[in-house]
C-alpha cells in the first residue's frame, strides 16, 4: 500500500474500494490504485485477475458495484466511455476496435467526439505520428493493415484526444525489440509532457524498464505494489501469480530426425497493393525441431501462412512438400489429413467461430477420426474430444457448451493450440501462439509445443515476440519484405543480430552478403 | 430472445390489422377473430392451410440453407417458375400418355429447372463475385417472362377461348389427393419431407455445420478448408431444388393446368418465411402456416369483410418489417445524443 496522503498535488486518478462481483465471480474486490501525474503505472496480474473488469470501469464500459473513483481529486461517475474521454482518459485495446473497410483517418474521425475534416484530421495524424515516432498512411485501409501496424493507428487515435490518462493493455506483444525501444520512448515522452499512463502487461522485463510503480492484481484483489525497478523479476512473478515462475521441461531434445516440411524457392505476387510478395522462400523443417520465423508484422508473415497452411492454394504441386510429397495444391482440410495443422493468428473469427460452442468450434479442424460417420455429426465423440482438450491444457471454462467468445483470450489459444495437437500433427505451424495471453497460459502453450515437438513433430513458429522464439525454437529464421533468412540455429544468434535482420538486413554477420541482401530488395 | 422476436412482430402486425380494420369501418376484434379463425373453421378449410403452407415450408427449407451460410438467394420466385416450365413441358408432352413414370418424372424435372436457374447465380458469384441477390432476383423477371412467353403462344389450350392458359394437365399428371373431399394434395408430404431434411442436413450432419460456419465467420470457414464457393453452389441448388418443386406441385395440384401467374408470390413470401421460422426448419414450418394463413384470410376478408385484396401483402410485408426492427431493438439499444455537425469532409 502506499501508505499516508500528502498535501501534494492530488492524483490523477484514484480508485477506493472498487469491487465489481458477475453472476459466477467476483471481478474485482476492494481495489485500491494510485497514479500521480506523469506517472506510469504498471497493473500486473494473470488471465482472470480482473485487469481488464478493472481498466472497463475506469473507461466507463463497466459501472462498479461499490467505490469511489477521484479524477484529480474530484469524484468522478464515468457512465461512458464518452464519459471517459471528456475526461481525459484514452485506451488503447488488446482486441482492436477498429473497421476494416474504412481507412486510418476514417477510423479515427468516428471516435472523434466532434467529427473533424478528414483532410485536417489527416493532418494532425501526419504530425502526431512523426511526433511521437509512430509511422502510419492515414489514407490506408485497415484491412490491409498487420496486427502491429493496427495497433499504433489506436494509439494515435487515443493520444489525438490529449488525455491526461492512458491505458495500454498488453502493447508491445506485436512489437520487434526496436519497436518496444521506440514505443516506450514515446509513452515516457509522454509521461514527461504529463500525461499519466496505466501500462496493463505480465511482461515483467518490460515493466522494469519503463514502469515507475506496479499494481499486481490476484483473484480480483490487489495483492501488492511495488517499485519495479527495485525488485526482482522473481519476486513480481510471486506476487502476480502466486508462485514460483514455472519453467520448462525438456530442453534438450532428441536428435533432429528426418525433413517433414520443404518450400522450394516459393515465389508469390500480391493481389492486395497493400499486401506482402513473398519471393524466393525456402525453408525446410525437421521432425523434432522448432523452427521460430522472426519479423516485424506486415512483412509476409500473413502471406506466407496462407500458403503454408493451405488457405491459399498453389498451381505447381512441389513447391511445397510434406513428408517428401507435394502439397502446394492441397486446401486447410486436405493438408489436415495429411497431417499438417495450423494455428492462424487470429482467435476470434478465424481460429474460432465466436458464437459458436466450444464443441462445435473443435468439430471446426478436429472433424477427422470418427467425429464425423457417414457425413454426419457424432456429438458424443465431439464433446469428448472438446472435453480431453479442455483438460488436458487447462482450459478455464464452464464446459464443451461454453461459446468461444465468452472465454478469456488465454483461455481461448489454449483451446485452438490443444484442438490442433490432440490431432497429433506431423507438422504444426503456428502463429503468434502467446498474442496477447497471460504467463500461466503462454508457459503452457509453449511447454506443449515443447512436448510435442519432443514426440517427432516439426513445427513452425510465426512470431512477432523474440524472446518467445529464443525460448522456444530451435532454428530462428527472419521474414523481411517477403524474403525469408536462412535458419540459424538458436544458440548461435542473439537479439541484436534477429532484430537488424528485420530491419531488412541479413542473419549472417557476415557484412558483405548483408550487401548483397539489401541490394535484392 | 431468439423466438421473442417473431411473437413481437406477430403481435404488432395483429394490432396493425385491427388499426385498418377500425380505418374501414369494422369492429377491429370481430374482424381480426373472422380473419385469424373462419379460414380454418372447417376440413376443407384446413386443407386449403395446408396446401397453401406446403409450397412456403417447401421453399422455406429451401432458401434457409442459403442464408445460414450467408447465400442470399432471392430468386425463389423464378426458380419456381422454372419448376412450372420443366415439369409443365413433362406434363403436357407425356401426361396423356398416363405411365406411372409421368409424375415422378415432373417433380424431378422441375427440380433440376429450379437448379438450373439457381446456378446462374450461383456460377456468377463463384466465378466473378457477381452479387447473388441481384442476379437471382434478375432471374425471376427472366422465368416470368419465359412462362408468359410459353403460355400464351406454344402452350396455349387450342380450346381455351384465347384464354392465355395451356390445358389441363392430364390426371396421370396431378398429384394424388390425400384427404377426400378436399384439395390437400401430395405436396403437403414434400413439405414434411422438407422439413426433416431440413433439421438433419442443419443439425445433424457436417455439411451443415460447414454451411453454418460459413455463414458465421468466412474467416473460421476458410481457416478450416470449408469451401465458400460449394457453400453457395449448396444454398443455391437447395433453393432452386425446394422452389422447383413447390412450382410443379402448383399446377401438378390446386392450379391442375399452367397459367402465366402460376405463383401467387410464394418464391418472395417464403423468404419471409424462412426469417420468421429464424432459418429453423421447425421454425419455418410454423410460420409457413401463419402465411398460409394470410393468404387465405386475405382471400376471405375480400368477401365477408370487404376489404382489398391488398391486404394480405400488406399484412405479411409488416409482419417483415415488424420482424427485422424487433431484431434491431434485441440486439439494439437506441440513444439519443446532440444532432452530430456533419462536415463534407466527414462523409468522405
Amino acid at each position: 500500500m502506499t501508505g499516508s496522503t500528502h498535501p501534494r498535488p492530488p492524483d490523477r486518478l484514484e480508485l477506493r474500494g472498487i469491487r465489481k462481483a458477475y453472476p459466477a465471480v467476483l471481478a474485482n474486490d476492494d481495489i485500491e490504485l494510485r497514479v500521480a501525474p506523469g506517472e506510469i503505472h504498471a497493473v500486473v496480474g494473470e488471465n482472470g485477475a480482473g485487469k481488464s473488469t478493472l481498466m472497463k470501469i475506469i473507461y466507463g464500459m463497466v459501472q462498479p458495484d461499490a467505490g469511489e473513483m477521484l479524477w484529480n481529486g474530484r469524484e468522478v461517475t464515468i457512465a461512458s466511455p464518452a464519459d471517459a474521454q471528456r475526461l481525459g482518459v484514452g485506451m488503447v485495446f488488446q482486441h482492436f476496435a477498429l473497421f476494416d473497410t474504412f481507412t486510418v483517418a476514417e477510423n479515427i474521425a468516428l471516435a472523434m467526439q466532434d467529427e473533424p475534416a478528414i483532410d485536417a484530421l489527416s493532418k494532425r495524424i501526419v504530425e502526431v505520428a512523426a511526433r511521437y515516432g509512430l509511422p502510419v498512411d492515414p489514407g490506408r485501409h485497415i484491412y490491409t493493415m498487420s496486427v502491429g501496424e493496427r495497433q499504433r493507428v489506436e494509439i494515435i487515435r487515443a493520444l489525438l484526444q490529449n488525455p491526461g490518462l492512458l491505458i495500454l493493455d498488453e502493447p508491445t506483444s506485436v512489437l520487434t525489440p526496436q519497436a518496444v525501444e521506440t514505443l516506450f520512448v514515446t509513452l515516457r515522452q509522454l509521461a514527461v509532457e504529463g500525461c499519466s499512463i496505466l501500462y496493463i502487461s505480465h511482461k515483467l522485463g518490460e515493466i522494469q524498464t519503463l514502469c515507475d510503480r506496479a499494481t499486481f492484481l490476484r483473484g480480483g484483489r490487489v495483492t501488492g505494489t511495488c517499485n519495479p525497478r527495485q525488485e526482482s523479476v522473481a519476486a513480481m512473478a510471486r506476487m502476480m501469480i502466486g508462485a514460483d515462475l514455472p519453467g520448462y521441461r525438456n530442453r534438450d531434445h532428441a536428435a533432429v530426425d528426418c525433413i517433414r516440411l520443404e518450400v522450394l524457392d516459393l515465389s508469390l505476387p500480391t493481389s492486395d497493393p497493400f499486401g506482402t510478395a513473398l519471393s524466393d522462400i525456402s525453408m525446410t523443417v525437421h521432425g523434432g525441431e522448432i523452427l521460430g520465423i522472426a519479423g516485424v508484422s506486415g512483412n509476409g508473415q500473413q502471406e506466407l501462412l496462407a500458403v503454408l497452411s493451405g488457405e491459399r492454394t498453389l498451381g505447381p504441386r512441389d513447391a511445397i512438400r510434406l513428408d517428401g510429397s507435394g502439397i502446394a495444391d492441397l486446401d486447410p482440410g486436405r493438408r489436415r489429413a495429411r497431417g499438417l495443422c495450423s494455428v492462424p493468428e487470429d482467435r476470434l473469427g478465424r481460429g474460432s467461430v465466436p458464437v459458436l460452442s466450444l464443441a462445435d468450434n473443435a468439430l471446426l479442424t478436429a472433424n477427422r477420426d470418427g467425429a464425423v460417420t457417414s457425413g454426419m455429426i457424432r456429438f458424443d465423440r465431439v464433446a469428448a474430444f472438446a472435453r480431453q482438450c479442455i483438460a488436458a491444457f487447462d482450459v478455464r471454462c464452464p464446459g464443451p457448451d461454453a461459446l468461444a467468445g465468452s472465454l478469456s483470450g488465454g483461455n481461448l489459444q489454449k483451446f485452438i493450440i490443444g484442438r490442433e495437437i490432440l490431432q497429433n500433427p506431423g507438422v504444426l505451424i503456428v502463429a503468434q501462439p502467446t498474442w496477447g495471453v497471460d504467463v500461466g497460459a503462454a508457459v503452457v502453450i509453449r511447454q506443449a509445443l515443447l512436448d510435442l515437438r519432443d514426440r517427432g513433430a516439426a513445427i513452425v513458429v510465426i512470431s512477432e515476440e523474440l524472446d518467445e522464439l529464443f525460448e522456444i525454437a530451435d532454428r530462428i529464421a527472419v521474414i523481411a519484405g517477403g524474403r525469408l533468412t536462412p535458419g540459424k540455429p538458436t544458440r548461435l544468434t542473439n537479439r541484436d543480430e534477429i532484430g537488424i535482420a528485420m530491419s531488412g538486413g541479413t542473419l549472417t554477420v557476415d557484412v558483405t552478403k548483408e550487401h548483397r541482401h539489401s541490394a535484392a530488395l | 430472445m431468439v423466438w421473442l422476436s417473431p411473437v413481437i412482430a406477430l403481435t404488432l402486425t395483429a394490432l396493425m390489422a385491427m388499426i385498418v380494420f377500425a380505418a374501414a369501418g369494422l369492429n377491429p376484434l370481430s374482424s381480426l377473430a373472422t380473419f385469424i379463425l373462419a379460414p380454418v373453421a372447417d376440413l376443407y378449410g384446413v386443407a386449403e392451410l395446408l396446401i397453401k403452407a406446403a409450397p412456403l415450408v417447401l421453399i422455406g427449407i429451401g432458401l434457409s440453407v442459403g442464408y445460414r451460410a450467408g447465400v442470399w438467394n432471392i430468386g425463389g420466385e423464378g426458380q419456381l417458375i422454372l419448376g412450372v416450365i420443366f415439369g409443365g413441358y413433362i406434363a403436357l408432352h407425356f401426361g396423356t400418355d398416363g405411365g406411372v413414370w409421368v409424375l415422378p418424372a415432373m417433380v424431378i424435372a422441375a427440380a433440376m429447372g429450379g437448379m438450373l436457374w439457381a446456378a446462374v447465380p450461383a456460377l456468377l458469384r463463384t466465378r466473378f463475385n457477381a452479387s447473388e441477390i441481384l442476379v437471382s432476383l434478375m432471374m425471376n423477371y427472366i422465368a416470368q417472362l419465359w412462362l408468359s412467353w410459353l403460355v400464351f403462344g406454344a402452350w396455349r389450350d387450342p380450346a381455351g377461348f384465347n384464354f392465355p392458359q395451356s390445358q389441363p394437365l392430364a390426371p396421370g399428371a396431378l398429384f394424388p389427393i390425400l384427404i377426400e373431399g378436399t384439395r390437400a394434395n401430395a405436396s403437403i408430404i414434400f413439405a414434411l419431407l422438407a422439413v426433416i431434411l431440413g433439421w438433419v442436413l442443419m443439425n445433424r450432419s457436417f455439411v451443415g455445420f460447414q454451411l453454418r460456419v460459413t455463414g458465421l465467420s468466412e474467416g473460421a470457414a476458410r481457416y478450416a478448408g470449408f469451401s465458400t464457393h460449394r457453400a453457395v453452389w449448396i444454398g443455391m441448388l437447395a433453393g432452386g431444388a425446394t422452389a422447383g418443386i413447390a412450382g410443379v406441385g402448383e399446377i401438378a395440384g390446386p392450379l391442375g393446368q399452367i397459367f402465366p401467374t402460376a405463383s401467387p408470390g410464394y418464391g418472395y413470401a417464403a423468404i419471409i418465411v424462412a426469417f420468421l421460422g429464424r432459418l429453423n426448419p421447425v421454425g419455418i414450418l410454423f410460420s409457413g402456416l401463419l402465411m398460409a394463413l394470410i393468404y387465405l384470410s386475405g382471400d376471405l376478408a375480400q368477401m365477408s369483410l370487404g376489404m382489398p385484396s391488398a391486404i394480405t401483402g400488406l399484412l405479411q410485408s409488416l409482419l417483415l418489417f415488424f420482424l427485422l426492427t424487433a431484431d434491431v431493438f434485441i440486439q439494439y439499444r437506441l440513444r439519443y445524443t446532440a444532432p452530430a455537425r456533419a462536415t463534407e469532409g466527414a462523409a468522405a
